[in-house]
């Protein structure tokens, strides 16, 4: 398989033009807003953190398939999860995709969010599937 | 000399295993350019301007026979009016600060064209900014282009600068620059011509043309990276205030005061890019060896092969003038549904280098509701295989994605 079919797999094609993450939320606690200047991928994440605890997450907002692919599976995963948690599951993601060193177990901890780990053999767009993980990491520290 | 011909010359096309469609970001080197920036650093290289050596002043000649040649080239009235710089962004980046942050007043106004290249674009805002002025833009139609009457209606009385693009970078659009400056002129404006895309590409006459400036870069049309250009009408340079200070640029330094030195050297502070200069003269004695009426047709031919080829895809937007005798050879485009960055990606893995994104053009995607583009852009060197195999991409991209776009 080359480096372009293990990226643009039926999960990813599918999650990238999923709407049921896309919209927006009717008693957000927070938003964050992320941008990549260079490509002009642009997404709004909204919260509701109940307590410690992401109560709900969507998005809105365009980019490529990637971008928009990794923001929905991003919000699959970290739904219902603490902040903890869910800082150690992005640090985790943000490690995979960079081809940093990662655990077995590690990369079962982030459950669907895997199925982006071959971004990590195309240089060019890793930021594409970084930016909501960013994003989210920034919306958390600030609750 | 055929493209094919003329392809040969470029040691990065060996194996012929890539299309290159991004000029308009970078061109290739050929083997003659390469090859003169090697035999200097061989056997020229010193500090040019200030040893009293031989080896010096050959570095001193070469640098200066470089600029005559980019005089020569653009049919600049004399060498000094030709300033190096790192590149066209640089060169903007002179005038908006030497001669906009100066000359500009309260409730002027600066006009520039909505396809202006961030470079043009971003320096004006900050000039307006600082100046209390107004920056105000002249908008293109449906198709790309720049009314008459849209030049009309914003070039009047109280603008003092009028920023444009000879060829827009996104469009491909070719502008009547003549046309502008005529207008600007006749209400005391004066004209900054940004020629990133269309010094490389077609015959620049600054004096036919009448601007006030002229900017462009080397690296888009055969020469090293970091070696762009500034001409300037002569009584415009010499009232300008310098942009860097430094070595080489002055005359007497006191502790207290300084005089600065005559055109060109005002502009040049620091130890000069003699590497890329002559890198540069040799690009323009390879463009001149092959002839830009060579390069205009070899570039029209793809530019209507390419037109024609993308419009037989019915699952394609092409964007820009329609009209091709008003287009250069920059196309931008999209897969209905597909976003650039994943057909960029697609393209890549078969061997297809285009851009995708906003093109540093981000006002101009706004104004026609569009987020990013790809875009192709040629060269002398490209081929119609190299045009077949971006067109055999774009259909494997539409077979990939075509069962998950939503229509």
């Amino acid at each position: 398989m080359d480096n372009l079919e293990s990226m643009y797999t039926d999960i990813i094609m599918e999650q990238s033009t999923a709407t049921y993450n896309k919209h927006e939320l009717d008693n957000k606690t927070d938003s964050e807003h992320g941008h990549n200047p260079s490509c002009g991928d642009d997404i709004t994440l909204e919260i509701i953190m109940d307590g410690d605890k992401i109560s709900d997450l969507a998005f809105t907002g365009h980019g490529c398939a990637i971008s928009q692919a990794s923001t929905s599976i991003m919000i699959d995963v970290l739904k219902g999860k603490s902040k903890d948690e869910a800082l150690k599951m992005i640090s985790i993601f943000l490690k995979m995709v960079k081809r940093e060193e990662v655990s077995e177990e590690e990369l079962d901890s982030i459950e669907d969010a895997r199925a982006l780990q071959n971004i990590s053999n195309m240089p060019a767009r890793v930021k594409c599937a970084e930016l909501a993980w960013y994003t989210m990491e920034k919306l958390l520290e600030k609750n | 000399m055929t493209n094919y011909e003329i392809r040969k010359d470029f040691p990065i096309f060996d194996g012929d295993k890539i299309a290159y469609l991004d000029s308009g970001a970078t061109t290739q080197r050929p083997k003659q350019v390469i090859e003169a920036v090697d035999n200097f650093y061989r056997t020229a290289n010193a500090n040019p301007h200030r040893g009293a050596y031989e080896l010096s002043i050959e570095a001193t000649n070469i640098y200066e026979n470089a600029r005559k040649k980019v005089a020569s080239f653009i049919n600049s009235p004399s060498p000094e009016q030709i300033i190096f710089t790192r590149n066209s962004s640089e060169s903007l980046n002179l005038i908006a600060y030497s001669y906009g942050l100066n000359n500009l007043k309260k409730d002027d106004k600066i006009v520039i064209s909505i396809m202006e290249h961030h470079s043009n674009l971003v320096p004006w805002q900050f000039v307006s900014k600082k100046c209390g002025c107004l920056l105000e833009y002249m908008y293109v139609n449906e198709e790309g282009l720049l009314t008459d009457e849209e030049i009309e209606k914003k070039i009047v009385p109280g603008v003092k600068i009028v920023g444009i693009t000879q060829i827009s970078n996104v469009l491909g659009t070719i502008n009547d620059v003549k046309k502008i400056v005529k207008k600007a002129h006749e209400v005391g404006a004066i004209v900054v011509v940004d020629g990133a895309q269309s010094v490389p590409h077609i015959k620049t006459d600054v004096q036919d043309l009448d601007c006030d400036f002229l900017v462009f870069s080397g690296h888009k049309m055969l020469s090293p990276l970091g070696i762009g250009v500034l001409y300037g009408k002569k009584e415009l340079l010499n009232k300008m205030d310098p942009f860097l200070f430094g070595g080489d640029m002055i005359e007497y330094v006191y502790e207290q005061e300084t005089t600065f030195a005559p055109l060109p050297a005002k502009f040049e502070a620091g130890t000069q890019n003699v590497g890329g200069a002559v890198g540069l003269a040799a690009a323009i004695d390879y463009i001149n060896s092959i002839g830009m009426d060579t390069i205009k047709e070899i570039e029209e031919e793809l530019t209507k092969y390419l037109f024609d080829e993308l419009s037989k895809l019915d699952f394609v937007t092409i964007y820009g003038p329609k009209d091709l005798s008003k287009k250069a050879g920059v196309i931008s485009f999209n897969i209905n549904g597909v976003h650039p960055h994943d057909v960029a990606s697609v393209l890549d893995s078969v061997g297809v280098c285009v851009r995708s994104g906003n093109h540093c053009a981000q006002p101009l995607l706004r104004s026609m509701d569009i987020d990013s583009t790809v875009r192709a852009s040629l060269y002398m060197y490209n081929t119609k295989e190299d045009i077949d195999k971006l067109i055999n991409g774009l259909n494997k991209t539409y077979d990939m994605f075509k069962k998950w776009i939503k229509k």
